[in-house]
């Protein structure tokens, strides 16, 4: 009886889940979704509290408590730059927590008098490799985004597919092996090593600018290996939840790969970052014969302060400038001369899907104002002025028009199209994809060159000495 | 067990569709707090981590228990926490976050 209703209150937590996760879709009620899921999360936790299985709650209560007491103080500490870093990271926790309970589970039931069927053998490999996986995966993602030990480009080394081959090989044959004889320590630490090992080989090799892909595919992870979990204790509420994240971890990787035009295999096993397309070659070299204009940034405060309608493109320069808060500053001083500022977010700009929504609105910046590739596109063609802060690529109109550009196809932002195009940027290096960009030598565009913040300071104090 | 591991199999396959229906309407806008917030949901392993710990186990199933609760634990509230103050961010009480955020 006692374990039917505990299946009823896992199954009304994963309800409340979906409830949560569906209030998310609007801006006004998403805090309240959130919060309704965290509702849904104590339920679980204290219906599991019931489990007639549980004979001690000591070990159970010290567990929760530090875990809290570190999750609290981790989410407070986060700057909204570091969020993605953050995010890979308590992925990496759900995984290793799935990694560890297979293992418990593993060792119980190698116990003399226990028995571990076929079934409860292959979910707990299954989980195990999956756990793995997202953890060592997480851990070596948040690093690279950090910029700590493991460098931020791909790291590539000659046989690295023969290498994730053979690991996946590993696993498998480690759990055929564990098949004829169950309680083989050594085998179970191999297989778990290995997949580790394929966890950080996956990660390390994709650069900084693709970890976006990355978070998303390790957040699908961690869900799966949350469902695998389910299916290790045999608890539907765990493998409907596991399921519900691991379709939004692979709704959000795929988004992120169209928005870069790139497929799933290209981003885990391309290697892409190391694409050194020359400059374009030719044409690169007839476009820097043609040269760039500048502009002052007195000419430039007039451009906007007179204009009706300004479009804002941030990069991912702009975060890494801290120069959000100006830009808002600008935005409102604008604003209040009777300018139009709107912000065209990029899906790919900042460092994970929605990043840069989060930094802006850290600094104010009202979320009906921020709009997306589809719904800013058909607004550059009443622009006054587009400006450009710290994007590259995304801007490039090479995307729609030249077969022969690596980034043909990418869907971009049509800042060209403004009547006036303002490019903020540090110096005249290439992008990520290190391809000249057309957009810097179009007629209607003027370079503003120097640091991102420094200039915006500028410009504030020269549109306020407008009239 | 072959019963319960298909029934498990059924339940996986119809809640990714769930997930598919309704993730696919989240706007762009919202998809940090969504990654972290579907990431706190995937910490529902704390179920299990409690129930492997509460069990009477070996002792080293216990150790790896409790790790795996205090790993569950932070992907829980770190999850929720984050969530919380990127949505307040966006929310209608925006106010009274401002001064947090700045902190």
């Amino acid at each position: 009886m006692m374990q039917h209703v505990a299946e009823l209150a896992y199954l009304l937590a994963a309800i409340i889940f979906i409830i949560g996760l569906k209030w998310l879709s609007s801006p006004v009620r998403a805090r309240k979704g959130n919060m309704l899921s965290a509702v849904g999360m104590l339920i679980a936790i204290l219906v599991t509290l019931l489990d007639k299985q549980i004979v001690s709650y000591g070990l159970i209560a010290i567990g929760l408590l530090v875990g809290s007491v570190l999750g609290v103080w981790m989410a407070r500490a986060v700057k909204m730059t570091a969020m993605p870093q953050m995010v890979g990271l308590l992925n990496g926790f759900g995984g290793g927590a799935s990694l560890l309970v297979a293992a418990a589970e593993w060792y119980r039931l190698i116990q003399p008098g226990q028995l571990l069927t076929t079934g409860t053998a292959v979910t707990i490999y299954l989980s195990s490799l999956v756990g793995g996986v997202t953890i060592a995966g997480s851990v070596v993602a948040a690093l690279k985004l950090q910029g700590w030990v493991v460098p931020d480009r791909p790291v590539l080394f000659p046989g690295r597919h023969a290498l994730s081959i053979g690991l996946i090989l590993t696993v498998i044959a480690m759990g055929v092996y564990l098949g004829y004889n169950p309680g083989t320590m050594w085998a179970f630490i191999v297989l778990n090593l290995a997949s580790m090992i394929l966890g950080i080989q996956l990660v390390i090799a994709i650069g900084g600018a693709d970890q976006p892909v990355v978070i998303c595919l390790l957040n699908s992870y961690s869900g799966i290996a949350a469902a695998m979990t389910g299916f290790v204790i045999n608890n539907h509420g765990l493998i409907i939840t596991g399921a519900l994240v691991g379709a939004s971890g692979i709704i959000l990787t795929n988004i992120m790969c169209k928005a870069m035009n790139r497929s799933i295999w290209n981003v885990l096993f391309g290697g892409v970052g190391v694409v050194v397309a020359g400059s374009g070659g030719d044409k690169g070299a007839a476009l820097r014969a043609k040269g760039v204009r500048t502009i002052t940034q007195e000419d430039t405060a007039a451009l906007l302060g007179y204009g009706k309608l300004v479009i804002v493109v941030p990069g991912y320069g702009m975060a890494v400038a801290q120069a959000q808060h100006q830009v808002r500053e600008l935005a409102d001083l604008l604003h209040k001369r009777g300018v139009e500022v709107l912000y065209a977010i990029h899906p790919v700009a900042g460092r994970m899907p929605g990043h840069m929504n989060v930094l802006l609105a850290e600094a104010n910046v009202p979320y009906e104002a921020l709009l997306d590739l589809d719904a800013i596109n058909p607004n550059f063609d009443r622009a006054d002025v587009a400006i450009v802060i710290g994007a590259n690529d995304v801007v490039n109109p090479a995307a729609r028009h030249d077969t022969s550009s690596p980034i043909y196809g990418m869907p971009i932002l049509d800042a060209d199209k403004a009547q006036h195009i303002i490019v903020m940027k540090r110096s005249m290096n290439p992008g990520f994809a290190g391809i000249e960009n057309e957009l810097f030598y179009d007629s209607k565009t003027q370079m503003l060159f120097g640091d991102a913040k420094k200039t915006l300071l500028g410009l504030i104090n020269e549109v306020r000495t407008l009239e | 067990m072959t019963d319960a591991l298909i029934g498990g199999i059924v339940v996986f396959v119809l809640a990714s569709f769930v997930g598919f229906e309704v993730i696919n309407k989240v706007p762009s806008l919202l998809h940090t707090p969504l990654t972290s917030a579907s990431n706190a949901i995937s910490g529902i392993t704390i179920v299990g981590s409690m129930v492997v710990v509460g069990m009477i186990t070996p002792e080293l199933s216990n150790v790896f228990g409790v790790i795996a609760v205090i790993f569950a634990m932070i992907n829980v509230v770190g999850g929720y926490l984050v969530s919380d103050r990127m949505l307040a961010m966006f929310g209608a009480d925006k106010k009274k976050d401002e001064k947090e955020a700045k902190s």
